[in-house]
């Protein structure tokens, strides 16, 4: 894969050159210190994948990131995870390096990368609809400063709270800034239903349902009378 | 206090000298680059300035196995979010246990 590395430190750009040296697929053609500058450069050449740091003066790699047209496959590498949450929005962001970066990790992410490619190239082949994304089974939520990784089959119930949803799982509740819509287009429809304007349940975890109530571990959560039809027919009756 | 040490460059390096030579003349010379930013926009007190040089400068804390020191600057960074100068000191006496180790490498 051909790609390049934005990042105003040099010492970020040196280790994430140093890591992609240690990868026989990648190829380093420039690096940045600024984004604006790699933006001239992407409106004349073509990359795979960039590296980019989140956290630069004047023009952040959020900034970056909504200016692009056709948006390679983009890897964050920053000291911050508290973009994290907002990163993962955008589908062409493959993964989220924290600094420093380790061996390892790297490589894991760059296997993402790699995965992501050929998902690409397998999709384009046997069907030309651009809409079929997999969604993954976890994501990462950003929780004072730390990356915690949550298991789609764990949760059993998402409620809105403001600006905020409560995440509760079978072993802790989260409670993170963001919406019920954002965290819906990541869960699987297979799984998840929004059963009222703030509340998506997970549908495998039901326990009964009366009238306009469902019981899910031990939380009864109203359901919208819009929304029941669809409960109902998802639902393995016998 | 927490000594720095090049745990982190060694294990990049994977025993290629001039790699370990590479990082550490990098961060030989960027550090003290960095650091008199830092001091020009404290002496300045623009905090926007000041938030900038710390995110840059823990970079280096933790490339250097500072884990305590690293977190300690993430608070300090976020201080200075919220306009205070709360940790300045503890944050600068990093600074300088890293300059005296720079010399020595």
């Amino acid at each position: 894969m051909n790609c390049i590395i934005i990042d105003d430190e040099k010492m970020a750009r040196v280790i994430v050159k140093t890591l992609c040296d240690e990868i026989e697929t990648l190829t380093i053609l420039e690096q940045f210190s600024s984004a604006i500058d790699a933006i001239k450069y992407l409106n004349e050449n073509e990359v795979d994948l960039i590296f980019l740091d989140i956290h630069m003066p004047d023009f952040t790699g959020l900034d970056f990131i909504k200016s692009l047209k056709n948006p390679p496959k983009i890897i964050f590498t920053t000291s911050d995870s508290k973009f994290a949450f907002e990163a993962f929005e955008y589908d062409f962001i493959i993964d989220y390096l924290l600094k420093p970066i380790q061996l390892p990790r790297f490589k894991k992410a760059i296997q993402k990368a790699e995965k992501s490619e050929e998902t690409a190239i397998n999709t384009s082949v046997k069907s030309t609809s651009s809409n079929n994304i997999k969604k993954e089974n976890n994501f990462y939520v950003n929780i004072d400063r730390r990356l915690i990784k949550i298991d789609l089959s764990s949760i059993y119930l998402i409620e809105a709270k403001g600006d905020y949803i409560k995440i509760k799982t079978d072993n802790k509740d989260y409670t993170v800034h963001s919406t019920l819509k954002k965290i819906e287009e990541k869960l699987p429809d297979s799984l998840f239903l929004k059963i009222h304007r703030s509340y998506i349940i997970n549908i495998k975890k039901i326990i009964d349902i009366e009238d306009n109530s469902v019981l899910i571990k031990k939380d009864v959560i109203p359901v919208s009378r819009s929304k029941r039809p669809e409960l109902m027919k998802r639902l393995n009756l016998l | 206090m927490e000594q720095p040490n090049l745990e982190y460059v060694d294990q990049l390096a994977r025993g290629d000298e001039s790699i370990r030579k590479t990082l550490i003349d990098v961060i030989t010379t960027e550090f003290p680059e960095e650091k008199s930013d830092y001091d020009e926009s404290v002496k300045n007190k623009n905090f926007k300035k000041i938030e900038e040089n710390v995110h840059r400068l823990k970079h280096k804390i933790s490339i250097l196995g500072l884990e305590k020191s690293y977190k300690r600057a993430n608070k300090f960074e976020h201080n200075l979010r919220e306009g205070s100068l709360e940790g300045i000191q503890d944050f600068e006496k990093v600074l300088l246990v890293i300059s005296a180790f720079l010399k020595t490498i």
